[in-house]
Order: C-alpha cells, then structure tokens, then sequence
C-alpha cells in the first residue's frame, strides 16, 4: 500500500471525502510566506549595517586626512575655519556638559519619582500620576527646546543672574535635558523597584522597619541593576539629542563646563553642519560622519551595557 | 549588581540587613528622630515629583500662552513668510508632515507587523541568526535620531538609494528610525495570544500561516494598532533627521511625496524658534499647540482603542 | 513505508463486514468490585478481528533525549472509545499526541518506533502533519474556543480546509455535540460567554465539523463539573458511531464508562530513580481490564490501591 493512496472516511452526513496522507501540494505558499516575513526581519539588520557602512567610508577617509591624536587629544574644534582645526575634545565637552547637567536634574527626580511611585503611592494616585509622567516622555523635543528658551532661561536667571549675559548656556539646556529624559528613570527604575518580590519589603516591615528604611536600604538595593541601566539609558538619550541643544545651548565649541556657558554638542554641530551647503567629499562633509562616528559609538557602548543590566535584573526575579 | 549572581543568599542578606538595621533602630534612644526623617523623606520624594508635574505643566501651559494669541485659522491656511509674520503660517508644513506620515504608515505596518510575526511565530529562538535579529532591533532602538539622518542622507538622499531630498526619502527615514517601535508592540500583541489558540487552530488541519492569519494576527490586531499610533507619535515630532534629509527649504508652496520642496511642522517650528524676534518665537509655540493637540488627539485615540479592544483571555 | 514507484491511488473502504466466528458469551469476572456499564463487547463480534485504525509498535518518545513513554504497542480499533488510563507522569498524553503529530510542535520531542495509521506509516517522509490532522482530531484538557462567535468557532476549520456548505455543517456539529438547543439563537454571540462544559461541547462539535476519522481527547472533563462531564460522556458513546475516539482519563470510572477498550500505563523509575518514563502494562477490552486484570500492578491501580 502506497502513501499517496486516500482513505475512504465515513464522515458524518454526506459521503466521504477521500483524503491523502500527503500533502495535495507542495504547499509553496507557506514557504514564500515564511521567507517574506524573514526578509521583513532583516530589514532591521540592513538598517544597522546601513548605518555602519555610512558612518565608517567616510570616516576612515577623514583619519587619511586628520591624524586620530589631534582628533582625539585636542580641543581647537573649527573643522569649517581656515585653517581648519579637528580637535574633537570641545564638542565631547559640549555633550557631556549638557548631559551631565541634565543628569544632575533627572537623576534625584526621576528617583524620587520612581520611590514614591513603588514605595508610597496609593494606586489611585499611581494611575493619575504615571501616566502623565509619561506624557513627559512624548513631548517632542523641539517643543521642549522652544520651552527652554522662552521660559525656562528667564525662569532660571532670576537664580543665577549671570545667565542674563549669555544667550546660550549649557546649563539652560541641561535642565531641559534634564526635564525630557526624567520619565526614562522614573519609569524603568519603577518597574526595577516593583519587581522586587513584596516578601522582601514584608520581612522587613515585619521587623519594624519604617517605610524609608524598607525603600532605601531594601528595594534600592535590590533594585540597582535596573535603576542602573535606566540612568545609563538616559545619559545616552541625553547625549543623542539634538533640537534642545541647537536652540539653548548655542553652536560656540567651548571647552568650559560650566552652566552659563554655550556649548556646542556633537550633535549641534552635525545638525548645524549638515545642513549647510557643504560639498560632498570635502573635508568638512567627512567630519560629520566622523562625529557621528564618535556619537555612535558612544551611545551604543552604554545601550549594549544597559541592555544587559535590564536583562539581568529580570532573569533575577522573573 | 554582582551580588545579583546569587539570588537565594542574596534575599537572605537584604533581609538581615533590614532585620539588623531595625533591631538597631528598636534599640537607639530616638524614636522621633526617625519619624521625622521619614517625613522629610517623603516630603522631599513629592518635591520630586511635584517638580517633574510643574515641569510638564509649565511647559504646556507656556506653549498655550505663548502661543494662544496667535492661535487663528490663519495658522492652517497661510504659508510662512519670514517677512510678513502676522500673516505667516504652517500650512506647507502641516500638509509636509500629513504627507511624511502617510508614507511611514505605508511602510511601518508591513515590516513592523512582518518582522514581529516572523519573530514570534517563525523564527527558533536558539539559532544565532535570528538572536542577532532581536539584538538588532533593541540596539537600534537607543541610536539618537540624528544618527537616522545620517543614515538617511548617505544612503537613501545620496548613496545607493540616490532619491534626492524628496519627501518620500524623508518618509523612509523616519519609518525606519521607529520600526523598532512597532516591532516591539507587534511582538508584545502577538504574544498576549495564548498558545492554546494556535493549538486548537493547528488541531484542526490548518496550516502555520492560516492559524497565525485567521487566529492569532486578527486577536493581535489593537495592540499592533496602539503600536502603530505610538510610532506615528514619535514621528509627527521627530526634527532632527529630517533636518539632514533635506527639510529645511522655507518653501511656501503644497508638497508632493516625490517633490524636492518639502517640510514639516517640527521643522518650520524649530525655524521659527531660531529667530530671534519675538514674534517668531510666538509664532513657533502656535505651532506647538498644534503639535501638542494632534498628539493628544492620537494618544487619546490609542488609550480609548486599547480600551475597548483589549481581549481579556 | 515506502510509496510505490508509479504513485498510483487505490481506495480502501472501509470493511464492510467481520468476517469472524461467533463468540461463546463472555464470562464474567468473579470480583466485579467495579461496575461496568460499558457495552460489553457486541454478540456475535469478534473484537479483536475489527478494522483498526492505528497500529502502535514499540513507540518510544522523548523529550531532550529523556524517554517519556518506551515501547508501546498497542492496536486502536475504529468505532470504538480507546481509553488510556494511568497515574500522573505515565506519558498518556504524550502518546496521545504523537497519533496526530502534535508533538511535533515541541522542538525537543523525538518519536521512535512505528505507528500506522491504517497501514501507512504516519511518521513517512512524505506525511504532512496537516493533512494527518484533518484526520485525527483533538480536543483539549482545557477548552480552547476562539476569541470569536459561536458560529465562527465551528465554522472556522471547514472555511481554512476549502469545504462547501459551511451553515449545514455548523448546525450538522452542534447538534451532534448536544449543542444546538442551547445555542441556535445566540450562533453569532462570543464563544467566550458560554460555560466550561458548554465551551468544551463547542470544541467537540469544532473538531467534527471537519469531518475526521478520529477524534483523541486529552482530558476533557478534568477542568469541567460533574454535571457537564456527564453530558459529554453521554456525547462520546453517540459520537464513536461514527468516529473513532481515543481518551487520555484521569478518572478511571470515567474509563470504565465510557470506554470499549482501556490501556493501562504506569511510570517506572530507573535505579537511580532520576529518569522516569511511562509503560504499557495492559491493554484489553474494559470489562476485562476492570473485573479480570492480568496483571497485578493493573488490579492494584484499578481497584485503587495504589493512586
């Protein structure tokens, strides 16, 4: 007896329908199906070899221009000058004062957030706040920007006077920083915080512990991986943004970190630079993939890590 | 984060360390001492939140006051001027930004909900291949939006892709600075559907994709939607890649999806803010309350269809 | 089996007779400490000379290379309710999977040995799993019904397997579940609204509509009230008329209900009693199972010395 023989099946009701054990068809269709869903997969990792491929050609022709020391090691920034000068060191500055202030501000607020919401909110008060916290999180930039300077900076002078003598300050556009990447922290530190196992908390309320005991020397503790990689994640948002610091913090490459002073970031520069009209394959034109190559990296070193610590602290209680 | 190696002794000694920090406590002298810092802590806890609130709300409510005397029809109807601003308005960026959109729509629904399926229904989760796949999508999911424009402006403006700075370039930009977004929704929907359905699907002679086509994408079908409209959230405010892909012509004039003169709100916004006069900054947060109540419309709209159409298994 | 060189289809009917020498009546076990309300087996008919549907030999399943059920053999006859009794962790319903090549879903899942589905090997080259499941059908322990109406839970597998007539044979299943009278009115309400039993009764009446030969059932009325198991029962001694039916019971007075013919399956341990898997003791008809087991592990499972 063969395989492809049918059955005689005496189904109910109407005669039976002879049926084969093998397919009718080789069933092409699923197979296409399955294989343009794959290539849909794919796209994502031809995104980021797109991404490679466009920052590395023409940085690697930017370093047979410009030796990496004086890239790297120096901080005369005038790459559209003459004579032009690549020391990148100003526009890293740049960032990392704008970020670093932004973290000042985001970093106990979001905390403090993300405490009160796990440790002390009632749940009505969670479903109100929440929420609109991460309201904060979709504001587009460009609104917060435009918030930095009408409001912000004139709110933010009558504290440090010296900001009246300066347009653009690093500071100004910090807090804003600050201000848009709060619900990161506040968010992800929550949830570390909440899936810390409740008998942990119960033990300790057990024993008498007050509630600011039990969140700081219990659930922070516990939680760290978490509101670790979520502090991590927002110093890399901080360090990708581009529109608050294009309109607050000016496109002057300082090397200062202070609060008063304009900064020009990595990105500032890429978006003023980049839409300028610049010719292809000059040098100039390099110099942008060349800092985007800077900023690429960067951001993705503190992605991979934070990725990580999130996973970690989910494998721990899940 | 080391300590996390081992849970089990790791409850134990969180535990021992609350029960010796309250042991301690139980027996110093200052019991008060204690419930006052526990007030001042939480009274600094809701500083920090009262700070976030004021914050949002400041910046909202500046944008409206800014911005509300300016609010008229003339808004949607004029072109901008960057002469003439009493009479200038947003209407070549609002229909730059419809069109942006439309297109990342177009392109975001199939490879976002193809990806996912793939993902979640095909694809064996041990081979090398499609871990790197997932990776993929997480890592390009924190690249800063700028990096997007790059990538745009080498490879889809100038590069093998060669469109020029037309708006379908930008539209592909942005579709796919937040394809990650829709793919990790897609994902999150298709895996609210409980296996039993497949199961009972596959029991009955049907194929993969006829379980996963007729079952499990039609269950998936409001989280996959909420997705999508977060996605366009993020795009309708997104400015800095368009910036390098070629939206920064002061154009007056009704964009095409192939035409080289395109803009968009975000950009004519961050163009007014710019400036240095007065008017234009006024100007720049009529816009945003536009910006703002468009967002809110769309969020509104995802909430209330998560709402009504979330399956309860 | 190998499929011949020219691939031509013959048709196999059905036997339309037995050819068999009447049986003297049966005589009835001493100890008839469980009551059998099973038919015993028809007068005049050989039970074991009927058409089988699936010839089990020395089977063995595994899961990661640890062995769940070893050797089975056994023969699963048409128009007849199967039953596959045991303790937890016997390996029932892994066997009970592998007649339909569910486990093939499961990644880990290996099966050796042989199993026939009316002479042809169900695990060929050439098989494809979806047409063995249009075949053999299965309900499941919990009732899965789709987060869709009434009529389109049943309607469902006729639509994806091309079949005409979708109304008739919706109405056709649901009365043959005991359904129709208590949904005709409501056909285009959620399946979910219904009960456990009732939903269970859907499933039942989904699996038929696509007309299969064999229906397997993994405990169906474990999640359901004593109530709705009943109703089923009832259902499954209607049903083997036509189907062939093969159950996975907990419940071993559900197995003496209900069934013709009943395997009994135990879990051994190996010495260092890290590796259990599951094996076929005793495989006869249910009266005899119950009131004259052969074996004594069969006679202390049955009249419940052990659990």
């Amino acid at each position: 007896m063969e395989a492809s023989e049918t059955f005689g099946v005496s189904g109910f009701g109407a005669a039976s329908t002879p049926r084969s054990l093998e397919a009718s068809s080789p069933r092409y269709g699923e197979k296409i199906i399955k294989g343009l869903l794959a290539l849909c997969a794919i796209v994502s990792v031809l995104t980021t070899t797109g991404i490679v491929i466009s920052l590395l050609l023409p940085t690697i022709s930017f370093f047979g221009e410009v030796s990496p020391t004086d890239f790297f090691f120096h901080s005369d920034w005038a790459p559209t000058f003459s004579p032009a000068t690549f020391g990148v060191l100003s526009i890293v500055i740049g960032t990392l004062s704008t970020t670093l202030w932004g973290m000042l501000f985001a970093v106990p607020i979001g905390l403090g957030i993300a405490i009160w919401l796990s440790e002390y909110a009632s749940p009505r008060g969670r479903k109100i706040v929440k929420p609109v916290i991460e309201v904060l999180a979709g504001i587009p930039t460009v609104a917060i920007g435009l918030f930095a300077i009408t409001a912000l900076k004139p709110f933010l002078e009558n504290i440090i006077p010296a900001l009246q003598s300066t347009p653009f300050a690093a500071g100004v556009a910090g807090v804003a920083i600050g201000l848009m990447i709060t619900p990161i922290i506040a968010s992800i530190s929550d949830d570390a915080m909440r899936s810390v196992p409740g008998g942990l908390r119960e033990a300790a309320y057990g024993l008498g512990s007050t509630r600011m005991k039990v969140a700081t020397k219990v659930v922070v503790p516990a939680a760290m991986s978490g509101i670790v990689a979520s502090i991590v994640l927002a110093g890399s948002r901080a360090i990708g943004e581009t529109m608050i610091v294009l309109l607050a913090a000016g496109s002057q490459a300082t090397t200062s970190f202070a609060f008063t002073s304009p900064v020009q970031t990595m990105t500032a520069f890429i978006g003023t630079t980049a839409t300028g009209d610049i010719g292809t394959g000059t040098i100039t034109y390099d110099t942008i993939f060349a800092v985007g190559s800077v900023l690429f990296v960067m951001t993705l070193v503190m992605n991979v890590f934070a990725i990580r610590l999130v996973r970690r602290f989910r494998e721990v209680y899940e | 984060m080391n300590a996390l190696k081992r849970p089990g002794s790791e409850r134990t000694r969180l535990a021992t360390a609350g029960a010796k920090a309250v042991t301690i406590n139980a027996l110093s002298k200052q019991p008060a001492k204690d419930r006052i810092l526990g007030n001042v802590f939480f009274a600094v806890l809701l500083l920090a939140v009262t700070i976030a609130l004021i914050g949002l709300g400041a910046l909202v409510v500046q944008a409206f006051i800014e911005g509300g005397p300016r609010f008229n029809i003339g808004l949607f109807t004029n072109p901008p001027s960057s002469l003439n601003v009493e009479d200038a308005g947003f209407r070549p960026a609002l229909m730059g930004t419809l069109y942006l959109i439309l297109g990342v729509i177009v392109l975001i629904v199939p490879l976002g909900v193809g990806s996912a399926i793939y993902l979640e229904e095909y694809a064996d989760g041990n081979r090398w291949w499609n871990k790197m796949i997932e990776l993929n999508i997480q890592n390009l999911a924190g690249v800063p939006s700028i990096i997007y424009g790059i990538l745009g402006l080498a490879f889809i403006v100038r590069g093998p892709l060669d469109l020029g700075f037309i708006l379908a370039a930008g539209s592909l930009t942005l579709a796919l600075l937040v394809l990650p977004v829709v793919i990790l929704a897609a994902r999150e929907a298709l895996r609210a559907v409980p296996p039993s359905v497949r199961e009972g699907s596959l029991a009955l002679g049907a194929t993969q994709w006829q379980t996963i086509r007729k079952q499990v994408l039609p269950a998936a079908i409001p989280g996959v939607a909420t997705g999508v409209i977060l996605a366009i959230s993020r795009a309708i405010g997104e400015t800095a890649p368009l910036l390098l892909v070629g939206a920064t012509t002061f154009v007056t004039f009704n964009p095409t999806f192939f035409g080289e003169n395109f803009s968009a709100l975000p950009v004519l916004i961050f163009q007014y803010a710019s400036r240095p006069q007065e008017e234009f900054k006024v100007l720049a947060a009529a816009g945003v309350i536009v910006m703002l109540i468009v967002l809110l419309a769309m969020n509104s709209f995802a909430v209330w269809l998560r709402n009504r159409y979330e399956q309860q298994w | 089996m190998t499929s011949g060189v020219n691939g031509q289809t013959t048709q196999i009917e059905p036997k339309d007779e037995m050819t068999l020498t009447p049986e003297p009546s049966q005589e009835k076990g001493l100890s008839q400490q469980i009551a059998v309300t099973a038919e015993p087996a028809r007068e005049g008919a050989d039970v074991w000379n009927k058409e089988k549907v699936f010839e089990v030999s020395g089977v063995t399943v595994s899961y990661a290379g640890k062995a769940a059920v070893k050797d089975v053999t056994m023969d699963i006859y048409k128009n007849e309710v199967t039953a596959l009794i045991g303790p937890s962790g016997c390996g029932k319903s892994t066997l009970l999977r592998c007649l339909n090549r569910m486990n093939d879903l499961v990644a880990s899942a290996t099966v050796e040995g042989e199993i026939r589905y009316h002479g042809h090997d169900l695990y060929g080259p050439k098989v494809d799993p979806v047409q063995v499941r249009k075949m053999i059908g299965m309900v499941f322990q919990k009732p899965n019904p789709f987060p869709k109406s009434i009529y389109d839970n049943i309607a469902f597998g006729p639509r994806v397997l091309g079949m005409k007539d979708i109304d008739e044979r919706v109405e056709k299943a649901l009365r043959g579940a005991a359904l129709w009278d208590e949904v005709k009115d409501r056909l285009k309400d959620n399946a979910y609204g219904m009960s456990g039993g009732q939903q269970q009764r859907l499933c039942i009446a989904r699996t038929m509509a696509v007309d299969p030969e064999v229906i397997l059932m993994d405990e169906p009325c474990s999640a359901l009230d004593p109530i709705s198991t009943g109703k089923i029962e009832d259902l499954m001694t209607e049903l083997k008329e036509e189907f062939s039916i093969v159950i996975v019971t907990h419940n071993m007075q559900q197995a003496a209900r209900v069934s013709d013919k009943t395997a009994f399956l135990i879990v051994e341990l190996d010495s260092t009693e890290n590796n259990r898997w599951g094996q076929l003791v005793e495989y006869d008809e249910t009266e005899k199972v119950f009131t004259n087991p052969q074996d004594p592990r069969t006679e202390d499972y049955v009249t419940g010395k052990v659990g």
